[in-house]
């Protein structure tokens, strides 16, 4: 975080991330909601690049921006209320203090905290040595994610299979 | 790879030229930052260049060819045999008037050619056109361009709901579904080459082909079938271009848009193709290299020869196959093309651990497992087909039992409780 290049990414970086976050929850029409969101997502992978974390961020636009937000975008096409958007509700104010009260009690943790600096060097390639980790480390946690996604998709087929399938004919 | 010399006037690789002119910026004591924002500079001008007068060249040629297959004459009237034509097509579209349908999402429908035309340029960022001549040779390249080649989605999508249009609501929704079932192919396909190259580099890629002197189409020739069907859905080409299908849905997502509005939507189209095209002769076929003749050729004059190459065979699919239905599009895609890329991977992974644990030579494990695998990838396709054309398919279209209960889609009559 040294060269200046790098400071102005991530104030812009930051600048778009937030902004279009805040833009989710402002904007009353859903598909314009989906849209911010997915700046957002593209935000935080150009945050994950100015760490150097190639990898996750090339994932991030993979999962988040390409695949998740089209399931949301789908969501909401295929809801008949879809195209009403949200909604005046009469928990706006309790929302925002609530919302303002954990901003304020992460960036309080975040700033009091005196974070531990690791004084490693940066790893040149991170698919490789995320790809060790996974299967070597931490393939248990890696397996148990895998199999919940599996249950997850065999639920998914259940819930939306025909009526005859079911009563075995 | 030995070069003679790589001096400013070596021309088989552009990248030499724009080397000395950096190195020369570099001599005048100009900050570092200044020959690293020329060279994007030089680059994305120049792939900019080389798209549009691609893309100008061939609407000409591909109105002409697809004229010739369907035994009709094409564009003749506009300069000699039509070469203009594409030129006032280009001028057309720019003066007509920009259109804008009264309950239109302004913003959106706006928005959506821009952004269409964002991911599909991007994706050249990575492709080696020469040794040196890359943008940004990633070490997660392949990843990168099935990440960026799936933000299209978002954009047609846009467009579709934007306009306000049934058929571009239809035609968008049929994009998505496809997308989502061909994404999966494509990575299936490419993670078959990643695994048995072992780097997501395209760099690296192009430079195992020609270290061993085998092209990958040899080696996986389902990966490359897969690949090709999934490109084709994916640069919404003839085949497989329902999502515009004008005997169905009128034009499909861009239903609505006119004048270069809907340019923008035909050249991402042409771009798409060519970044296609660009993934197919780089991880499959060799990328610049040619067995040598690249030290004599310019390498991107190679890669070039091999992108139109790869790029006619889909103009060719265009005019001379039939459309298919959307329901025959995704049981090809889930039934036909996702088992078989399945077993692709096992056995190009089988192979890869065989090769490494063996310790067996290069000659003598390519060859065989090139045998193999064509072996296996003719008997997988005549076996799978014949399996599933033996089987008593149903086609009655059931409504989801979740959608009855909630009561959520009901054309017309009260949705039956359950």
């Amino acid at each position: 975080m040294d060269d200046t290049g790098t400071v102005v990414a991530f104030y812009l970086l930051s600048a778009i991330t937030i902004s279009s976050a805040l833009g989710v929850v402002v904007v009353r029409n859903l598909i314009h909601a989906v849209v911010f969101l997915i700046l957002s997502f593209v935000g935080v992978a150009g945050l994950y690049i100015t760490l150097s974390a190639d990898f996750i961020a090339v994932t991030q636009v993979l999962i988040y921006a390409g695949a998740v937000s089209v399931l949301i975008l789908f969501a909401i096409v295929l809801t008949p209320t879809g195209d009403r958007g949200n909604q005046e509700t009469f928990l706006r104010l309790p929302a925002l203090l609530l919302a303002l009260l954990v901003a304020f009690t992460l960036g309080y943790v975040a700033i009091d905290t005196d974070w531990a600096i690791s004084d490693r060097e940066g790893f040149q390639q991170t698919a490789s040595v995320i790809g060790e980790a996974l299967l070597d480390k931490y393939v248990l946690p890696f397996e148990i994610a895998s199999v919940l996604l599996l249950v997850a998709m065999m639920g998914a087929i259940l819930l939306v299979r025909p009526d005859s399938a079911m009563e075995g004919k | 790879m030995m070069r003679l010399d790589a001096d400013w006037y070596d021309f088989r690789d552009l990248g030499n030229t724009v080397g000395s002119l950096l190195e020369q910026i570099r001599d005048w004591g100009a900050p570092d930052w200044v020959p690293y924002v020329v060279s994007g500079l030089i680059g994305v001008l120049a792939i900019l260049l080389w798209t549009i007068l691609s893309v100008l060249a061939f609407i000409w040629i591909e109105r002409r060819v697809v004229g010739l297959m369907q035994n009709r004459i094409g564009p003749n009237r506009v300069g000699p045999n039509g070469l203009l034509q594409p030129v006032a097509d280009a001028l057309k579209l720019l003066f007509k008037e920009p259109i804008t349908t009264r309950d239109a999402d302004r913003i959106l429908f706006w928005l959506a050619p821009i952004v269409v035309f964002v991911p599909t340029i991007v994706v050249f960022a990575v492709i080696p056109f020469g040794e040196r001549m890359v943008l940004a040779d990633l070490n997660v390249g392949v990843l990168f361009l099935i990440a960026v080649g799936s933000l299209n989605t978002i954009a047609i999508f846009m467009a579709g709901w934007s306009s306000n249009n049934k058929y571009a609501l239809i035609g968008a929704m049929r994009t998505i579904a496809m997308l989502i079932s061909y994404e999966l192919i494509q990575v299936l396909v490419l993670l078959a080459a990643v695994l048995f190259v072992g780097s997501m580099r395209l760099g690296d890629i192009v430079a195992w082909q020609a270290d061993y002197g085998v092209w990958i189409l040899f080696l996986q020739p389902l990966g490359v079938l897969g690949y090709i069907v999934a490109g084709a859905v994916e640069m919404n080409r003839s085949p497989t271009d329902i999502a515009e299908a004008e005997s169905e849905i009128v034009a499909g997502y861009h239903t609505e848009y006119g004048g270069i509005k809907f340019g923008f939507f035909y050249q991402a189209e042409y771009l798409a193709g060519f970044a296609i095209a660009a993934v197919i002769v780089t991880l499959y076929m060799g990328g610049w290299t040619l067995w040598g003749l690249e030290e004599w050729v310019p390498g991107w004059l190679i890669f070039l020869g091999k992108l139109y190459g790869v790029f006619f065979i889909y103009i060719w699919s265009r005019g001379t196959l039939p459309r298919l239905r959307i329901d025959q599009l995704m049981a090809f895609a889930w039934k036909f093309l996702l088992p078989l890329s399945l077993v692709n991977v096992m056995i190009v992974g089988g192979e890869k651990l065989l090769w490494q644990e063996a310790e067996l030579s290069s000659g003598e494990a390519l060859p065989v497992f090139g045998v193999i695998n064509w072996v296996m990838a003719v008997a997988l396709i005549a076996g799978w087909a014949w399996f599933l054309g033996h089987q008593h398919q149903e086609r009655v279209a059931h409504r989801a039992l979740l959608t009855k209960e909630v009561g959520a889609i009901h054309f017309g009559e009260p949705a039956p409780t359950v």
